[in-house]
């Protein structure tokens, strides 16, 4: 692999296991900035709890995160915010009984001068990047349990979307998206990486990957099974590497 | 056949709720659980006045005396019900507040009776509050106590609340031996209402015109910030009519605690304190507000602001919601059930000090069966028992409709096993309504 500099973040030897099941076994990889990185594998391979690792949901058994090369401790989520790390978890993580707005600003909402929420203030920025994300998105005073799914997940891509992220998870973030809106989020995924930000991406979909990563890291039953250059490799080599678990050269 | 006229019925069915009804709570956006919730408790009223008219020849409930009572009452489980809505939205249960009111006055029984005066000397004046301090610091420390329990150790709510309930009922009987401490500082006892402690006639009207104010302020306030966003106004008749009623509902109620004099004996008491000669025909001094009402009020409206208008507030909403999703928020959730359940001990501890204030003692017997009343009430308001919904009025009315029942009951002579089987069965109804309202309004 050519040389790139310092990555935007490196996760270095990472393990996690619950109760004797190793469900991350000492896995490294890396992200550049303006850059995206698929991360792969069947059901249960582990993608989602690497990535909650970076996000400060699990704390890891072993592994050290480095962000532009420095060493970093991040042992909750309030410490991953602080590094300028968003996440779309998979399960959304949205709070069922509060509306779009009060989910967006979670943990960060907006105060005014005598330390009072906003509400207004953050129901006219929901407005404003919902516009952008899902022009159609009309429902803002009711609560997110009365939301589609699709429209769910608008609402948690906006909340990672808003807050000037450098690096961003997207834990299958098109899973409930309409074709329409699935190509909107391709859209705001190649925007984003223009702005330089760092993407991991969790993706099922073969033609998405091919089509928005740079790299794929592709893991089987905890392990690293290894990472290509997505331009150097076809969609068949990775779906080898998914299946079989062995690197693209063994597997073509 | 005749070309048929078009009628009502041709109206395409989505503008069945564009009755005049439904216009009306739209455009007011007047809660429709506020409505059931009123509705009921005139319910109650009324039917214990005219029970009490048809069988006693006279009604006793809608009475100024009657009601004023009715408000003192409701006071400390109202106090402490604004606080369990907190509990509850975050899916947790305190079962220790009856004891809490107990060991807390208790304490402050001991102190202000015992040990105080001893230093201070007998009625000096900053008894009370250093009582009232110790008190609600002590409340707050053992709620404190079991959040941390609770938050950090991993105890179910339930069984460290019941532990609790035991551990500080028994610590109060130890207290003071079980004996009862009284009578309590006099100024402490105006804590606890009574003719002495209400503000009378004219503090009750500057106290009706400042809320009223207050109510005009909030809706121009209102109707200002959503002009600023763009968001859709009410219509000017329904701010009117909400101005209108906001204010009528607070002065109707200073009339009504201005309407019920002091007794013949008090006055008598009074005027003989102040050399003030009273005519032939008596004097008329009105109650006013009782102070324990204010302070429910005060607490109400504080609790309020503080799960609307603060972060700490949307925590709580978001922890019931999603506890999971408030964790990834960022959101401290232990550190925030232990504040929970030390905002809960603190507003036990205020709920000692007017009942103890109320009864001028300490008894062994104080704020026995509270937790269950402050939980019903919680409930009865909308409070759901799985987490993520609540409002502080609603607690406040619903602690409104348990007394009235309760007060209802004791006053048309229903014996306390009847008394206690009712309000057992409207618990059991009042959320099984509630469930039929979820489940229509979804
Ligand atoms: N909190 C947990 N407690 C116990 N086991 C867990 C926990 N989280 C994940 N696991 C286990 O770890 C393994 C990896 O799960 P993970 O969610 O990371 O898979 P994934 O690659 O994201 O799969 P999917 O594509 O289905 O989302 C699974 O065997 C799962 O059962
Ligand atoms: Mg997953």
């Amino acid at each position: 692999m050519t040389d790139r500099g310092t990555p935007l973040v490196e996760m270095r030897d990472f393990s996690i296991s619950f109760g004797g099941i190793k469900a991350v076994d000492h896995v490294t990889v890396d992200l550049h900035a303006g850059e995206v990185v698929g991360l792969l594998g069947h059901n249960g391979a582990g993608k989602s709890t690497l990535i909650k690792c970076l996000s400060g949901a699990y704390q890891a058994d072993a592994g050290e995160v480095y962000i532009n090369g420095q060493k970093v401790e991040i042992n909750n989520p309030r410490d991953a915010r602080a590094q300028n790390i968003e996440t779309i978890y998979q399960t959304l993580a949205l709070a069922d009984n509060l509306d779009a707005a009060s989910n967006l600003f979670l943990g960060r909402e907006l105060v005014n001068s005598m330390g009072f929420v906003d509400e207004s203030k953050m129901e006219a920025e929901t407005r404003k990047i919902m516009h952008r994300l899902n022009p159609n998105f009309q429902k803002f005073n009711v609560p997110v349990s009365a939301l589609s799914g699709g429209q769910r997940q608008s609402v948690a891509i906006a909340r990672a979307v808003y807050f000037n992220a450098k690096i961003l998870i997207m834990d299958e973030p098109t899973a409930a998206l309409g074709p329409q809106e699935t190509q909107m989020v391709a859209e705001l995924i190649e925007e984003l990486k223009k702005q330089g930000l760092g993407i991991f991406l969790i993706e099922h979909d073969i033609h998405n990957v091919m089509k928005l990563c740079d790299r794929a890291s592709v893991m089987m039953n905890g392990k690293l099974v290894g990472t290509v250059n997505v331009d150097e490799v076809t969609d068949e080599d990775i779906l080898g590497m998914i299946i079989l678990g062995k690197p693209a050269a063994q597997a073509a | 056949m005749a070309d048929i006229p078009p009628t009502t019925s041709d109206i395409p069915s989505n503008d069945a709720d564009q009755s005049p009804v439904g216009r009306f709570l739209r455009a007011t956006e007047i809660d429709t659980r506020l409505l059931g919730m009123i509705g009921a408790l005139m319910l109650i009223w009324f039917g214990f006045h005219f029970y009490g008219v048809l069988v006693n020849g006279q009604g006793f409930f809608l009475t100024p005396r009657n009601l004023w009572n009715l408000s003192v009452q409701t006071s400390s489980i109202g106090i402490m019900a604004t606080g369990m809505v907190l509990v509850i939205i975050t899916r947790n249960i305190d079962l220790s507040v009856g004891a809490l009111v107990g060991v807390t006055a208790m304490v402050m029984g001991i102190l202000q009776v015992e040990i105080l005066p001893q230093y201070l000397g007998l009625g000096h004046g900053s008894i009370w509050i250093v009582t009232v301090i110790v008190g609600m610091t002590l409340g707050a420390t053992i709620g404190a106590f079991h959040g941390w329990l609770i938050a950090y150790r991993g105890i179910p709510a339930f069984i460290v609340t019941l532990g609790g309930l035991l551990i500080w009922r028994g610590s109060a009987f130890l207290a003071a031996g079980g004996k009862t401490i009284s009578p309590v500082d006099e100024t402490f006892s105006l804590l606890g209402g009574g003719p002495y402690g209400a503000i009378g006639s004219t503090g009750s009207w500057i106290v009706g015109l400042l809320a009223c104010a207050g109510v005009l302020w909030m809706l121009y306030a209102g109707r200002n910030n959503r002009r600023r966003h763009d968001f859709r106004l009410r219509p000017m008749w329904a701010e009117t009519f909400l101005g209108v009623l906001g204010c009528g509902v607070i002065i109707g109620s200073v009339l009504l605690v201005n309407a019920y004099p002091w007794p013949k004996g008090i006055i008598r008491q009074y005027a003989a304190r102040n050399n003030i000669e009273v005519p032939a025909e008596g004097l008329f001094i009105s109650h006013g507000f009782a102070i324990p009402v204010l302070i429910l009020i005060v607490v109400g409206i504080l609790m309020t602001i503080l799960m609307t208008r603060t972060r700490f507030g949307r925590y709580v909403f978001a922890i019931g919601g999603n506890p999971e999703a408030a964790a990834l928020a960022g959101i401290n959730t232990r550190w925030m059930v232990l504040k929970i359940f030390a905002l809960m001990g603190m507003l036990a501890g205020l709920a000692g000090v007017v009942a103890s204030a109320r009864l001028n003692s300490a008894t062994n017997a104080l704020g026995l069966l509270d937790e269950l009343y402050v939980i019903a009430a919680a409930v009865i308001g909308g409070t759901s028992l799985a987490g993520g919904v609540g409002t502080i009025y609603g607690a406040i009315l619903g602690a409104l409709v348990m007394q009235s029942l309760q007060s209802g009951m004791v006053l048309i002579g229903f014996d306390t096993a009847i008394q206690q089987i009712v309000v057992g069965m409207v618990l059991v109804f009042a959320v099984y309504l509630d469930n039929l309202y979820r489940s229509k309004s979804k």
